[in-house]
């Protein structure tokens, strides 16, 4: 697998290939036709795209099958897919698009969306949303399931997608440009919280696989590895990347938000907040 | 709305989600069989590769019989030797009537050292229930993708000797080439003869 091999698909998804176009369209049209005024900078343009490239490459490249094949490579591609991607998504501030296609809507549509926005709404509640963000990790790893996904292509297809519209939402409700002074969107102080939740839970995991001392993920095992690495190192990297890159991305969206409250800090007075319009901004 | 999205019927929801976690924990069923039950997870037996004598031989060749797959390389040190082994004394404990329902497939992944000959010998070694088949790379490389497994290849040392990395588990696809189990490395010769016997005999069924 070299050369242009390795930047097609191991196993070619029409409906991933689909999404990820019509991602980059939409959000392409919006940036040409709104108004230059709410248009995002190109370093949030180039975040943007950054994070979407990244998310595409592991599912739809030779990347995807070393994740296949090997337990550290996986760990690496939902590390992409649930944090980074999503990470780089959120963070750059995407809301301008989002209202472009959103006031496009009809207004006889709008009572039909209700299940979505409840649905929403139930997915981004700050009880919910740490514990899916959390409980989808450890669903998928454990070994069973794991198991089982790593054997049926549906499985493997759903666990994938599962991890990149979690991180999405969850790190959408982290970087949410709208400031909870004006608006309704999660406070500061939780969403640090949040972030310093998830972020035990799976170190605990991490660390749990990098010192057990027989094989945790026997399907790399059972199914053959993209090359004669020695199973210990392959658990053991896996196992570090699961413990380590995602605690460091929580300390940095701690740091971010951080940086966004203290800046914010006294901008809205009090008596400002009835009258002031929802706007979004991005501070970093 | 508010109202709609009440803490009541978050937690409400909050439960059923916990709930619906615990059972698909809990959702493991007792199986029968000693391997790995893959019937649902999949796709059924079908492949085009070399026999021994050189020609083509597809699935259907061996339609009827109860097939088990297991990919490896003849200079294979340890996983295809104890492996066969193990297959093939499992084979030959069951009775005549049912091992004759019973072939053992060793598909060579590594087709540059591997000839026709090579494999034949080496099958030959471990049974008369074996039969041994290689293809091309990419024919293998479409088997192996399918059944969601692979293979690679070390560096070769000054002696053109190289390790060859590859699936350890069985594939075991009933009379009608349905994909029905897959057996770990770590059962027992007995724990596999249960469970072949028990697919042989579906076939009177």
């Amino acid at each position: 697998m070299n050369g242009v091999n390795a930047l097609l698909p191991y196993d070619f998804s029409p409906l991933t290939i689909a999404s990820y176009m019509l991602v980059l369209m939409f959000y392409g049209v919006a940036l040409l036709r709104m108004p230059a005024s709410e248009r995002p900078g190109p370093g949030r343009i180039i975040t943007f795209v950054l994070g979407v490239v990244m998310c595409y490459a592991v599912m739809q490249t030779a990347f995807d099958y070393y994740s296949q094949y090997m337990f550290f490579v996986h760990r690496g591609q939902h590390l992409i897919l649930h944090h980074l991607g999503p990470f780089l998504i959120a963070l750059s501030n995407p809301l301008p698009v989002m209202r472009f296609w959103g006031r496009k809507i009809p207004q006889r549509a709008l009572p039909w969306l209700a299940p979505v926005r409840l649905s929403y709404r139930v997915l981004q509640h700050p009880l919910v949303a740490p514990v899916l963000f959390v409980g989808l990790v450890y669903f998928w790893l454990w070994p069973t399931i794991h198991f089982d996904a790593m054997l049926s292509r549906q499985l493997y297809w759903v666990m994938n997608w599962s991890m990149l519209l979690d991180g999405l939402l969850f790190w959408w409700l982290i970087f949410d440009p709208r400031s909870p002074y004006i608006t309704r969107a999660l406070g500061y102080g939780k969403r640090m919280l949040l972030l310093a939740v998830v972020a035990v839970p799976q170190m605990l995991l991490g660390a749990w696989i990098v010192f057990s001392r027989g094989m945790v993920y026997d399907v790399y095992e059972v199914c053959g590895r993209a090359w004669p690495l020695a199973p210990e190192t392959d658990q053991l990297l896996g196992g570090l990347l699961t413990w380590i890159p995602p605690a460091m991305m929580s300390v940095l969206g701690i740091l971010i938000i951080l940086r966004r409250a203290m800046y914010e800090d006294g901008r809205y007075p009090k008596q400002a907040a009835a009258l002031a319009q929802p706007s979004g901004h991005m501070n970093t | 709305m508010p109202t709609f999205v009440s803490g009541t019927r978050i937690a409400v929801l909050l439960a059923l989600l916990l709930a619906a976690f615990a059972l698909a924990g809990c959702n493991q069923s007792v199986s029968e069989w000693h391997g790995k039950d893959i019937s649902n997870l999949m796709p059924p037996l079908e492949f085009e590769l070399t026999d021994t004598q050189g020609e083509a031989v597809t699935a259907s060749d061996s339609a009827g019989q109860v097939r088990l797959v297991f990919f490896g390389f003849t200079h294979c040190p340890d996983i295809c030797p104890t492996t066969l082994a193990r297959l093939s004394q499992a084979v030959g404990k069951l009775p005549e009537n049912e091992r004759e329902r019973v072939t053992i497939m060793f598909v060579s992944v590594d087709p540059n050292r591997d000839t026709p000959e090579q494999i034949a010998a080496y099958t030959r070694f471990y049974g008369d229930r074996i039969a041994g088949v290689t293809g091309s790379e990419p024919q293998l490389r479409q088997l192996v993708k399918r059944y969601r497994t692979t293979f690679g290849y070390d560096e070769p040392d000054e002696n053109n000797n190289y390790n060859v990395s590859h699936s350890a588990g069985v594939y075991v696809f009933d009379v009608g080439g349905k994909a029905r189990l897959l057996l770990r490395p770590d059962l027992t010769v007995a724990q596999i003869r249960d469970d072949i016997s028990a697919l042989a005999q579906e076939h009177r069924s």
